[in-house]
């Protein structure tokens, strides 16, 4: 019988570039500058690794295939390196290897390193789509990019709650300017400026109903994690944190082909986040969940989450929004470290860099937007579109 | 009997008026100006995809298994090699043992294609040809040509049973009369001098073709109910029927005003117009001009009132329309303008024809699935069942969503897509009967959009590869069109 990997790995290390446009750095500075913290940080020498995960998504298109730009920028001893690439979920998927193999007995220590330098692919937001589609999918997928792809989520919901897009831009404003104010403290974050929500409404229009700040960074930067067997992390550190669980779920096709879905929600986040919930033993996430970084590349995906994570009821996730229930000194707090709004979006690293804030909330690092005496943390990464995605629901605690 | 068994039109929506063409261009050549509208192909079209959306028209409620011909009768193909025929016959979703041939090179190509298919179904070696005319003539900026070509389609089918308009006799004239011309490679035609043209062709070669019909067929031009000959020339249009002896009654009324003149088109256009009012018993001469000129005469059947009114038609296109208030846009539209495509419009993927090769009833078809076991249709094929309590595995049969009415059930307009006409409007669509699928909407205003808006399927150019020299070809979703009854 499985028995999943409920505190059977801890994390003992992390690190996390400055995000941003990094004009200054390539990926092997990103990669070296996010390892060298978490090795520092766990107290271990490189000769202490056992293996590695390498997640990348179009860095591809700048260091190239496979995880050897990974191995070779570290120095890597002949060790086992594996890059995964999992969509915008790369950096929880190359995580989650580590955690699996570790849980698996199979070693003690392993990496999981994850970066991505957006800014060096010529493109303002993410690199033309078509090409990675497939040779079938690009003769018949719609001229689309990420940004369209969501704001048919907001059309949907929009439409299905009897919202205005007045009414429902405004809301979805607020999400993005409680970011901004939490980013605008962060150091390490790419956009470091509060915005208000009359400039939020106010902005250019990307993909209709979602403006310039309904969408996230696009940015470069990297992130580490060091994971060990849980019964020794205490040894290098009083402070580990535990994997309660990471899961991740695939869409099978049915939102885009079959017609039951109606399009206000994302159906993998349902299923992946109640997995994710019954493996770490939560039954009411509204009242146990104590901080979250959730993906948010666009207002609307952050809006929907908090519905499809079970923490608002369908439909009311506004009224949490108005009732600053998600703002840093709110019940839940979300994206205390900016999000991917403000923190940015580098796509392999995301993942890693929404649990290095977990990481550091627990460890009473997170200065001044330190999170009082957080029970579970949980972290959220979606890749692809609502209609054809797949989530990454992980739950640590202490 | 052989003759004509359905008829169909395309009209592309966007119409820009006459005068705001002169007032872009007019400073250039000020004897340019001629009133009303004509109708501009969005950036997403040419002739083959309007040649499809005629045949979809005209082969409206009929089966499609039963088409053993496809002609294709234009002067614009998008290639020069790889046949526009065929590419029509694998968007219609007809069988591949069949024959195709594009008829070409001259505006006469519409009748000629015509007598071609009418001169197969007589000889018994086919039973149901299908003819597509289309053109996208562009001229010059600042030309007449440019005030006066349109675009546009007609398709026909022809065949021995249910004919509508049976086929009477026709007399052509040819000529190699050199009154524009277009070497390989060129963009633009070359024209001899207007005079010439009228004088020495357009007004002799219709009339010639027209008396050589009437004693072909026995009959008299009185007795003609209708003769259909292309407008190029407004004074001269009326001399030919002056010459011929056509009462009032007997002339059309040209879609040079609403259209424009749209080359092989124009004479099929005219006479789908025609077949459109006709009755039982009227004889309808066409006439193609170009190159010498095709004159062919149909004669009513009893049989039209069965069709009348299921298709768009002519009719049906001219009122769906788009005012295109922007000479700029046309003028990109056509490439006559190099805009900037910022580099997610240079960057165009690569096409793998192996690929298309295998999915083409999928692709240029929109050819689903349909399982078997559950009856669920969906987009794209599929081998296992999609309905989360099925999955069936191997038990589905093609489905073809390209008739298929269906509703957006939600959409975008993106800016930040590379589009010839921001923002790239995109969406998902119900179909009734079942299946969804994301898909482009062209078309449309953003602003017209909505949930739920009612939407067709209209075959188009989804991307031009301009270093493979590639058109790519898919479907999107338009607001749907009316039919007239």
């Amino acid at each position: 019988m499985a028995e999943g990997i409920k505190d059977k790995v801890a994390i003992i290390g992390m690190g996390c570039t400055r995000f941003g446009e990094r004009w200054d750095a390539g990926s092997e500075d990103l990669m070296v500058e996010a390892f060298k913290e978490a090795i520092e940080d766990a107290g271990i020498e490189k000769k202490d690794l056992q293996a590695v995960w390498f997640g990348s998504c179009m860095d591809e298109v700048n260091v190239g295939k496979s995880a050897t730009p990974l191995s070779l920028a570290l120095k890597l001893p002949y060790l086992p390196v594996t890059r995964v690439e999992n969509f915008c979920a790369t950096g929880s998927e190359a995580l989650r290897g580590a955690v699996y193999a570790v849980a698996s007995g199979a070693y003690d220590i392993c990496l999981a390193l994850g970066s991505e330098k957006l800014k060096d692919t010529g493109y303002a937001g993410l690199p033309e789509f078509s090409h990675n589609l497939g040779t079938k999918n690009r003769l018949i997928f719609p001229n689309m990019t990420a940004p369209g792809g969501f704001a048919m989520l907001a059309t949907r919901y929009f439409d299905k709650y009897g919202l205005s897009p007045d009414e429902g831009k405004e809301i979805l404003a607020m999400v993005s300017a409680k970011s901004h104010k939490n980013g605008a403290g962060n150091p390490k974050a790419h956009l470091r400026k509060e915005v208000t929500v009359e400039q939020i409404l106010k902005a250019p229009m990307v993909a209709w109903p979602l403006g310039l700040f309904d969408c996230c960074g696009v940015s470069d930067g990297a992130a580490a994690a060091i994971v060990c067997r849980a019964d020794m992390a205490k040894n290098f550190r009083p402070d580990p944190v535990y994997v309660k669980s990471m899961q991740i779920a695939l869409s099978s096709g049915e939102e885009m082909m079959y017609t039951d879905w109606d399009g206000t929600y994302v159906k993998s986040a349902v299923k992946c986040s109640a997995r994710a919930y019954d493996e770490a033993g939560i039954k009411n996430p509204r009242e146990e969940i104590s901080m979250m970084e959730v993906h948010d590349c666009f207002s609307i995906t952050e809006l929907v989450t908090y519905e499809d994570l079970g923490i608002s009821p369908r439909g009311k996730a506004g009224n949490d929004v108005r009732d600053g229930f998600f703002n840093l000194d709110g019940k839940i707090p979300c994206q205390p470290d900016g999000g991917l709004k403000c923190f940015g979006h580098p796509i392999g690293a995301s993942g890693l860099r929404m649990m290095y804030e977990m990481y550091k909330q627990f460890q009473g690092k997170a200065g001044e937007r330190q999170i009082e005496d957080p029970r579970f943390g949980l972290t959220h990464n979606m890749g692809g579109f609502p209609a054809m995605n797949l989530i990454s629901v992980n739950i640590v605690g202490l | 009997m052989s003759g004509i068994v359905s008829y169909g039109a395309y009209i592309p929506k966007y119409r820009i008026d006459r005068k705001l063409i002169y007032k872009s261009m007019g400073w250039l050549n000020p004897a340019t100006f001629m009133p009303g509208e004509k109708a501009v192909a969005n950036y997403d079209e040419d002739s083959v995809t309007m040649a499809v959306a005629a045949g979809i028209d005209c082969l409206t409620e009929i089966d499609r298994t039963g088409v053993d011909a496809v002609f294709f009768a234009t002067a614009t193909s998008p290639y020069a090699e790889r046949q526009g025929a065929e590419i029509i016959a694998t968007a219609l979703d007809c069988r591949s043992d069949i024959r195709t041939a594009d008829i070409t090179d001259t505006p006469k190509a519409g009748t000629t294609a015509l007598l071609s298919a009418v001169d197969a179904v007589k000889a018994g070696s086919i039973k149901k040809a299908m003819v597509c005319a289309a053109d996208m003539r562009v001229g010059k900026a600042g030309s007449a040509q440019e005030e006066i070509f349109g675009d546009g389609a007609a398709a026909l089918l022809l065949g021995e049973n249910d004919v509508v308009a049976e086929y009477a006799g026709a007399f052509s004239v040819s000529y190699d009369f050199v009154d524009h011309w277009r070497s390989a490679g060129d963009q633009f035609d070359q024209q001899w001098e207007d005079r010439f043209i009228r004088d020495a062709g357009y007004t002799r070669f219709i009339v010639e073709a027209t008396e050589g019909l009437a004693k072909a067929c026995g009959i008299q031009k009185t007795d003609m109910t209708q003769v259909i000959y292309p407008c190029l020339y407004a004074g001269d249009f009326k001399k030919i029927a002056r010459t011929l002896g056509l009462s009032a009654s007997q002339m059309i009324t040209p879609l040079l005003g609403q259209v424009g003149y749209t080359g092989t088109a124009d004479p099929l256009m005219h006479l789908v117009m025609a077949l459109e009012e006709a009755t039982p018993g009227d004889k309808i001469a066409v006439v193609g001009y170009g190159a010498g000129a095709d004159a062919v005469l149909f004669e009513v059947t009893e049989e039209i009132e069965k069709i009348r009114g299921k298709q768009k038609g002519i009719t049906g296109h001219l009122t769906a329309k788009r005012e295109l208030k922007s000479y700029e846009k046309m003028a990109a539209f056509r490439n006559l303008l190099h805009t900037e495509k910022g580099i997610r419009g240079e960057n165009v993927a690569f096409t793998a024809f192996s690929t298309l090769w295998k999915n083409r009833r999928e692709v240029l078809g929109l050819v689903g699935s349909f399982c078997e076991a559950c009856g669920t249709p969906q987009y794209p094929v599929q081998r296992v069942c999609v309905k989360p309590d099925c999955g069936a595995i191997d038990e589905m049969a093609p489905y073809r969503f390209s008739d298929r009415k269906g509703s957006l059930f939600t959409y975008t307009g993106d800016n930040l897509a590379f589009s010839p006409d921001p923002p790239a409007i995109y969406g998902f669509v119900d179909f009734e009967g079942g299946g969804r699928f994301w898909f482009d909407v062209t078309d449309v205003d953003l602003e017209e959009a909505k949930v739920g808006m009612p939407v067709e399927m209209s075959f188009r150019k989804k991307y031009v590869d301009e270093k493979f020299g590639i058109h790519g070809y898919f479907w999107k979703a338009v607001p749907a069109i009316r039919r007239i009854s």
